[in-house]
């Protein structure tokens, strides 16, 4: 089945996520990261940082959770057993760190055909509940063979 | 503070130290675990093959934090690291080592581009086309 594509462009409810210290940790430690900025407060403030920073990739956590809500969407019609991680961009305005209390935002960005297959951007717009701009990701996922038949559409 | 890299000193063709990890089967449940992404092609073969998969696969997000390890390494600080990108371009299946190569492709200013990619022990790339912006 294909996209929906009078989705695209709709932004979806926004998912609460408070960072936690010992979970910066624990994700630091899952991609082999050791450097003590990451895992020690004294540490991390010597080097001129508020509290524990998160690495850069950690803001895919709160992504993963705001695509649930998209990807949850029946209207959309996205199959997940059909997807491949196509390209992936982090845009940061500022590093999340602990203790900060973030809002996460998902909104189908593009949905595109491409031969056989759709191209679906996921783009979630990360901030702190003041409002204040922390990171913007797109994700591209390939929807495997899902695109309506070219002899069908008339185009 | 990590030592980073000296600003004054930094020229389009430097190269960034090399970054290498062996990934074992463990890497990806921790992975699995510490980022919430449970889809079971990353830690069940029975599941990975029923779609067409030789086994598991590293998730492309554990391949790209190991890259963007070696980039904020480099910079000396997480907060150097203005934006991040990668095209997923080949699997990596546990018993292989990643390695994560970096260059300076533009200098303008403060702000430095990194082109960077990570393939495995047969030179293939998993992580393609990446790129780090840094203001340092």
């Amino acid at each position: 089945m294909p996209l929906n594509q009078a989705l695209v462009g709709t932004a979806y409810p926004a998912i609460r996520y408070e960072v936690g210290r010992e979970k910066l940790r624990e994700f630091a430690i899952a991609i082999g990261e050791t450097d003590p900025i990451y895992h020690d407060e004294a540490a991390a403030r010597a080097a001129g940082h508020p509290d524990l920073p998160a690495v850069p990739t950690f803001a895919v956590v709160l992504s993963l959770r705001a695509g649930q809500v998209v990807y949850g969407d029946p209207e959309l019609g996205l199959d997940y057993s059909r997807v491949v991680h196509g390209e992936q961009e982090f845009v940061y305005h500022r590093p999340i760190r602990a203790g900060d209390r973030l809002l996460a935002t998902g909104k189908v960005a593009s949905a595109s055909a491409k031969g056989p297959h759709e191209l679906l951007t996921l783009e979630t717009e990360i901030t702190t509940e003041a409002g204040e701009p922390v990171c913007t990701v797109r994700a591209t996922l390939l929807s495997r063979g899902t695109a309506p038949p070219r002899h069908a559409s008339g185009a | 503070m990590s030592p980073h890299v000296d600003l004054t000193r930094v020229q389009v063709g430097d190269t960034l130290p090399e970054v290498a990890e062996t990934i074992e089967r463990l890497d990806l449940i921790r992975y699995a675990g510490a980022s919430g992404d449970f889809n079971p092609i990353h830690w069940s073969d029975e599941i990975a093959r029923a779609v067409g998969l030789p086994g598991v696969i590293a998730h492309g997000m554990y391949s790209m934090g190991i890259a963007a390890r070696m980039v904020a390494a480099w910079a000396g600080d997480p907060a150097a690291v203005k934006r991040l990108k990668v095209r997923f371009s080949a699997m990596i299946e546990p018993g292989q080592t990643l390695t994560a190569k970096g260059e300076v492709a533009e200098v303008d200013g403060t702000r430095v581009l990194v082109r960077f990619h990570a393939e495995d022990e047969k030179g293939e790339k998993v992580l393609n086309k990446g790129e780090a912006e840094l203001e340092l």
